[in-house]
């Protein structure tokens, strides 16, 4: 039975009058890839990215309940050293336009690594671990904006894995990129659980049935306020779904 | 990617993420803290320097600007007594020349550039590197200083036209001058109307030019109106292309063939030539109320446009 | 029916010379400034105007080495003192200050800009040269290369401000995300992430600035003394060299041109090509540097 890594109790958001997701109760287990699905507008971003606080920079942003991570209330710590426990990878590959060294190599930097060797070590160990290496290898200094985009997005893997976070989250992260870059994505995401707690935000559901061993469902009716309506191990939402509503989305009746 | 790499690549991460790395999030925090203060008082001592400067010339010339000092003419020469009042007059009359003379070309100009860019004929090659010329001959111009243009307009227009110093002269140089700036928000302003306008035109059988005259333009005008108010403003406060152009009377301009100073000029010539830096002062608090005012009713236009822009949405 | 077509062809061709009224008024103003200028580089000849240090147009000498030190070393001044309070305000503006106080901010660069030169010259003579006078150094007068620099500074910084804010606020957003994302504090994101993916509209900032600064004229004329002897320290100290009068090239033309005659008057239009060749010189290197940073 795993632990727990992150729990959330009774949690909402509003962005000012708008209330965009409301009393989540969730517990995701410690290095299991939990999947939120669900149709467009229901929420799943604007909750992910409460987990690393991004919804901070947005003004007018308001929180209840509470989440922990690790036990620890994240709206208690630091944001800044939140962030380097809990990495987060986007929907678009977003590389700086810097060398894929300097890219992987820049969170560390940003921590106050400076010592070389050191640096060089968790680039490598980064870069392999998002399956990159072998590809770029050779030319760390070309920039990062001159690759593929399935490889800028294992680039973008990659730096985040640098900082040696313990929760990856991603946000849709195959969404923009072509079938077989997606597979590749998929295939190691199931290599980085083994290490990694992961949180994936897809719109797809046979991926989130492939890559998941956790699946939340959310929804939203005319109130167009987010809801978790139910969670559970992937494969019991899938072939044994107990809410109706999860059971429509699943075989496709909406959504 | 080799499976067993992978594993003991992973092995070696898992080691690592138990000791977490928060060696210098202290000294970050206070390196933003420090950076960000040292924002905050250079942004406090960016304000400070106008309120100084404009606090300090209005106050000490807002005495002397008495319904008097508007409208009495100055004396001229040496003394520095006098009010404005001619000055004010070379001032409108210039602004006037200035933008009847430039206006027409920078609006041709950049209709030109924005709605025949596309033209697809047998001379469009030849087009398109016509339109780049032109724009390269934009930014030139941009990037010359004043006084060059003044050297320009003394030597054609004063000298060459034979035109001496005067109106005439001072309002070619300056149509010279604000001509890109001109020429830019106009072309600005048309590229934001929206391409459905130009085709619901045409496809009732408006012609091109009917489409730009009565869709178009008009959707451009808060944009047009802020580059002409623009120039206005540049008209007020440039000095030495009128310099070099004008002459220097400060009697009552009574043709365009006549010599004159602008307000800003008739600062300088006090400040220079007599004592008189009261006269001086409240000359420049004129100067400065009436830029206060362009740049007030710039923003009001500007809200204006966006405002436009927002119903069209 | 035809009328309208035929009006359409005429406004075209009408729109079309409007269009080349600019190439035609760069090729004038280069014509006549140079053709002005020739009998100046004909007869005083190129080494003697721009190597020469004395200027006495009365005894035949036309050296402006003096000038084009003076100029550049009152913009030089003007950048060192602008440029990072141009670009603190402008990093104050895109990433620090609230909305409110940015709309202030922002207006109130807008009305630095807007100030006419004479009146930062005014102000210079009234206020500034005093103050600097109170510098005990022998021979300081106030007027000098320091007051002007100080003014300088304060003309270019509203237009070095506004291109740096813009060029920032074009960064996207996505970089900052990325980099708040790794753990990085919003102060490293500006430094490591921002700033550099901002570089070139910050290089175009600072052109703009440096040829504003070195264009300037009345301004200048008004606080920097208008000497025309090559600028020296005044003491043992070389920092006093700040402290003495100077002449730039836009003032030499300006201060000079309301009497001069014959060759006189074609050495200052040989001035005027001298500044415009500087400017040249200016936005090419920048250009240099900007294409070398894409390169890399």
């Amino acid at each position: 039975m795993n632990s727990i890594k992150i729990e959330t109790i009774h949690y909402s958001l509003n962005y000012g009058n708008f209330r965009a997701i409301e009393d989540i109760s969730i517990k995701i287990p410690e290095k299991q890839v939990t999947a939120l699905i669900g149709p467009s507008g229901c929420g799943k971003s604007t909750f992910l990215r409460s987990f690393n606080r991004m919804n901070d920079l947005i003004p007018g942003v308001t929180t209840e309940g509470e989440i922990l991570l690790d036990g620890e209330d994240v709206f208690k710590m630091d944001p800044v050293s939140l962030r380097q426990r809990v990495g987060m990878v986007f929907q678009k590959p977003n590389p700086f336009p810097k060398s894929i060294y300097d890219n992987v190599a820049y969170g560390p930097r940003v921590n106050g690594l400076k010592d070389h060797k050191k640096l060089d070590e968790i680039v490598e160990r980064s870069l392999r671990g998002a399956a990159l290496w072998d590809e770029v290898k050779d030319n760390l200094n070309k920039s990062g904006l001159a690759l593929s985009g399935g490889q800028q997005q294992r680039l973008c893997i990659a730096r985040a894995l640098a900082v040696e976070p313990s929760v990856i989250l991603m946000d849709e992260p195959a969404a923009s990129l072509d079938p077989i870059a997606t597979l590749r994505i998929e295939d190691l995401i199931r290599m980085l659980v083994e290490n990694y707690t992961i949180v994936i935000v897809t719109h797809n559901m046979q991926q989130a049935g492939r890559v998941s061993d956790y699946t939340a469902f959310f929804y939203t009716d005319e109130t167009r306020t987010g809801r978790l309506v139910e969670f559970d191990r992937t494969q019991v939402i899938f072939t044994n779904p107990k809410d109706k509503r999860t059971e429509d989305y699943i075989t496709g009746r909406f959504g | 990617m080799n499976r067993a790499e992978l594993k003991a690549s992973s092995a070696v991460q898992s080691a690592a993420q138990k000791q977490p790395n928060r060696s210098n999030l202290k000294q970050r925090h206070l390196s933003q803290k420090f950076a960000f203060g040292a924002l905050w008082v250079g942004g406090a001592l960016v304000m400070l320097i106008l309120l100084v400067v404009v606090g300090y010339v209005i106050t000490n010339g807002i005495r002397e600007v008495t319904w008097e000092f508007l409208t009495t003419a100055p004396r001229g020469g040496l003394s520095g007594e006098g009010g404005i009042s001619t000055t004010i007059v070379s001032t409108v009359y210039l602004i006037g020349l200035t933008i009847v003379i430039a206006t027409p070309l920078g609006i041709g100009a950049a209709i030109f550039l924005t709605e025949y860019a596309g033209e697809t004929s047998v001379g469009s090659k030849f087009l398109r590197s016509l339109i780049n010329l032109v724009h390269f001959g934009v930014e030139t111009l941009a990037g010359i200083p004043s006084i060059i243009f003044g050297l320009f307009g003394f030597a054609l227009f004063v000298s060459v036209l034979h035109f001496g110093f005067s109106l005439l002269s001072a309002g070619l140089a300056g149509a010279c001058l604000v001509l890109p700036t001109i020429i830019r928000t106009t072309e600005e302003s048309l590229l934001t109307v929206p391409m459905n306008y130009r085709e619901a035109s045409l496809a009732l059988g408006a012609t091109k030019w009917q489409t730009i005259y009565q869709v178009v333009l008009p959707a451009a005008i808060p944009g047009i109106i802020t580059g002409i108010i623009l120039s206005v403003a540049r008209v007020i406060s440039e000095t030495a292309v009128f310099y070099v152009t004008l002459g220097g009377s400060a009697r009552m301009p009574t043709s365009i063939f006549s010599s004159g100073r602008t307000l800003a000029l008739h600062l300088y010539y006090l400040a220079m030539d007599t004592n008189a830096f009261d006269k001086a002062m409240a000359t420049g608090a004129v100067l400065i109320i009436s830029i206060i005012l362009i740049n007030l009713i710039i923003d009001f236009v500007s809200s204006k446009l966006t405002a436009g822009l927002r119903e069209n949405q | 029916m035809q009328r309208r077509y035929r009006i359409d062809k005429g406004i075209k061709y009408l729109l079309f010379f409007s269009a080349i009224v600019s190439i035609i008024i760069v090729f004038l103003i280069f014509f006549f400034i140079f053709q002005s200028s020739l009998p100046a580089f004909q007869q005083i000849g190129l080494r003697n105007i721009l190597l020469e240090t004395t200027w006495r147009p009365t005894n035949g000498q036309y050296g402006i080495l003096a000038m084009i030190v003076g100029s550049v070393m009152v913009t030089f001044m003007a950048i060192v003192m602008g440029v990072p309070l141009a670009l603190g305000a402008a990093i104050f503006l895109a990433e620090v200050a609230p909305r409110a106080v940015q709309n202030v901010f922002r207006s109130a660069i807008q009305l630095l800009a807007g100030i006419p030169s004479v009146v930062y010259g005014l102000f210079g003579m009234v206020v500034l040269v005093p103050i600097v006078r109170r510098i005990p150094v022998p021979g300081n007068s106030g007027y000098g290369l320091l007051s002007a620099a100080i003014v300088l500074a304060v003309m270019i910084l509203p237009t070095i401000t506004s291109v740096t804010e813009d060029a920032l606020r074009a960064v996207p957003r996505s970089y900052k995300e990325a980099s708040l994302a790794l753990g990085a504090t919003h102060w490293q994101t500006i430094i490591h992430v921002m700033i550099p993916a901002a570089k070139s509209g910050i290089i175009a900032a600072l052109i703009l600035g440096v040829g504003r600064a070195i264009g300037e004229t009345m301004a200048m004329i008004m606080v920097i003394g208008n000497s025309v002897i090559m600028p020296t320290p005044l003491t043992d100290n070389p920092l006093t060299i700040f402290l003495r009068q100077a002449r730039t090239l836009t003032g030499n033309i300006a201060v000079e041109i309301n009497y001069a005659t014959g060759l006189h008057e074609s050495m200052l239009f040989a001035t005027g090509v001298v500044l415009f060749i500087l400017i040249m010189i200016i936005n090419a290197s920048a250009h240099l540097i900007l294409r070398n940073g894409e390169r890399s």
